[in-house]
């Protein structure tokens, strides 16, 4: 019966045992553990020695979970989205203040930068400090954006290549992990981070949304509105699969952008045909 | 109102009556006299304390805790019970609930699914007390049932449930019914609160398991 119980064995063996150990029901282990573990002799010392071993290995499975490459892809770009932001918010800031001092005041990023290079007359130091800190969270999002580039292809694929690899990053940010991402079907895909009309939607107070994030993308936002819902759901339909394959498999496969693309065709077509007249189905879209 | 458990006890912070526990603070929380404030509206355990439900603690329990999170309520019930178990699925949470189980040796943290109780039986002790559920996943009824093996007979499930987990389309109220219905399979239902007053669509279950 203690076979199966977490302390038996060596230091290692306990910490792999609690990892990756199991058994249909529980026992009086403490009983169990002073009857056969040489360095357990009490109740004191069990509760110990358990002590020591969950904490160290939980810390570990923590580590090896957190270090997962799609939870690295989906801080970088949680990170990206909050630098961003940042950079704009305190690029306003700026360009408010300078106003005070600058008659000709621009806007945005750019003007941050211009202000560095030639700041205006009675400029105050703590500006010019602030627009370098612009520019250089500016910079902090451009090398985001280009760690989220290399590492999205690595960790989905499929993913990637049919979304680009930032709009990959946001879904299984928005997903939480490729794993939930793999297992949402295409109409949740469809409609990730428009979360608010959707419950605006099944509280029956508007028209169900067509696409979250997924708007970002050329074919969605290309598209003409009499059609988006089309391509919304194509779209949708092949980013799940691709989703799974890289889950599963994490083999590449082109065909699925192919076939994406011969979708989009007959979609985009009907525009040319001056057919506007949708598929049963879309006119709730 | 049922007596609180020994280890938790209302105290005076700045003029106000708070339910406190004595330990090491965690999240901020106010302190006076090495006692802790108990935040009843970041917690559904203290929110059914505060409520006055009768959990039937009393101090020094071995407990099952299954959704620890962050730690913030598992760490108050360290302080009162005894040897406390904490299971929760997700990393990010653990590695708070990590910091809070290092300074606190009879709580053991385990990154596990409440799903499957196989997966850390080898761990667990069988006859716990009590076990606290506060699971954020469709299902909750069925957790409760799949942990029961752990339970003591005549010991307690302290359970809340949360109503837009398991349908965010419908009722709390027709939920609520559903996970009552179905955990009454296994569990006497002895008590049932709307927790309303700290946490919207909550209900807290105590319950006992069938003979």
């Amino acid at each position: 019966m203690s076979g199966d119980g977490w302390f038996v064995g060596t230091q290692n063996d306990r910490l792999e045992r609690i990892r990756y150990g199991s058994a249909a029901q529980p026992a009086d282990w403490p009983t169990l553990a002073i009857e056969s573990a040489t360095d357990i002799d009490d109740e004191t010392m069990y509760y110990d020695r358990l002590h020591e071993a969950t904490v160290s290995a939980t810390r570990a499975a923590v580590q090896a979970r957190e270090r997962a490459d799609d939870n690295q892809l989906i801080h970088a770009i949680r990170a990206l989205k909050d630098c961003r932001r940042t950079a704009n918010e305190l690029a306003e800031r700026l360009s408010e203040w300078a106003g005070t001092v600058d008659p000709e005041a621009g806007t945005g990023i750019d003007y941050a930068e211009r202000l560095i290079e030639e700041p205006p007359a009675d400029c105050p130091e703590p500006m010019i400090s602030l627009a370098t800190r612009v520019v250089d969270l500016a910079q902090q999002a451009e090398d985001l954006e280009a760690y989220v580039e290399r590492q999205a292809p690595v960790v989905a694929p499929n993913l990637s290549a049919l979304a680009g690899p930032v709009l990959a990053a946001r879904l299984l940010s928005l997903a939480g992990s490729l794993d939930s991402l793999a297992k949402k079907p295409s109409g949740t895909v469809q409609v990730l981070g428009a979360e608010e009309a959707l419950f605006a939607h099944l509280r029956g107070h508007a028209p169900s949304p067509k696409h979250g994030v997924i708007f970002t993308h050329e074919a969605v936002r290309g598209t003409r509105l009499e059609d988006r819902g089309s391509a919304a759901r194509a779209l949708a339909g092949k980013l799940a699969i691709a989703a799974r394959v890289d889950h599963y498999s994490g083999e590449y496969r082109p065909e699925l952008e192919a076939e994406f693309e011969e979708r989009m065709a007959t979609i985009r077509a009907r525009a040319d045909e001056g057919d506007d007249k949708t598929e049963s189905g879309d006119s709730h879209a | 109102m049922p007596e609180l458990p020994a280890g938790v006890e209302r105290r005076s912070f700045d003029g106000v009556e708070r339910l406190a526990t004595r330990g090491e603070p965690v999240y901020g929380e106010p302190t006076a006299d090495g006692w802790r404030a108990w935040n009843p509206d970041r917690s559904k355990l203290g929110a059914m304390f505060e409520l006055g439900m009768d959990t039937g603690l009393e101090g020094g329990e071995t407990v099952l805790y299954l959704g620890a999170a962050n730690g913030t309520t598992v760490s108050h019930v360290a302080d009162f019970a005894g040897p406390t178990y904490a299971v929760e699925f997700s990393p990010r949470p653990t590695r708070d609930l990590l910091e809070v189980a290092e300074r606190r040796s009879r709580l053991f943290p385990l990154l596990k699914d409440a799903r499957k109780p196989e997966t850390y039986a080898h761990i667990v002790e069988e006859d716990v007390d009590v076990i606290v559920q506060d699971v954020a996943t469709r299902g909750q009824a069925d957790v409760a049932l799949r942990n029961r093996r752990f339970l003591a007979e005549d010991g307690r499930l302290l359970l809340a449930v949360k109503a837009r987990s398991e349908d965010v389309t419908a009722s709390p109220d027709s939920v609520f019914s559903a996970v009552r219905e179905s955990l009454e399979s296994g569990y006497e239902i002895l008590e049932s609160r709307r927790l309303e007053a700290h946490h919207m669509d909550h209900l807290g279950i105590v319950a006992r398991p069938q003979k």
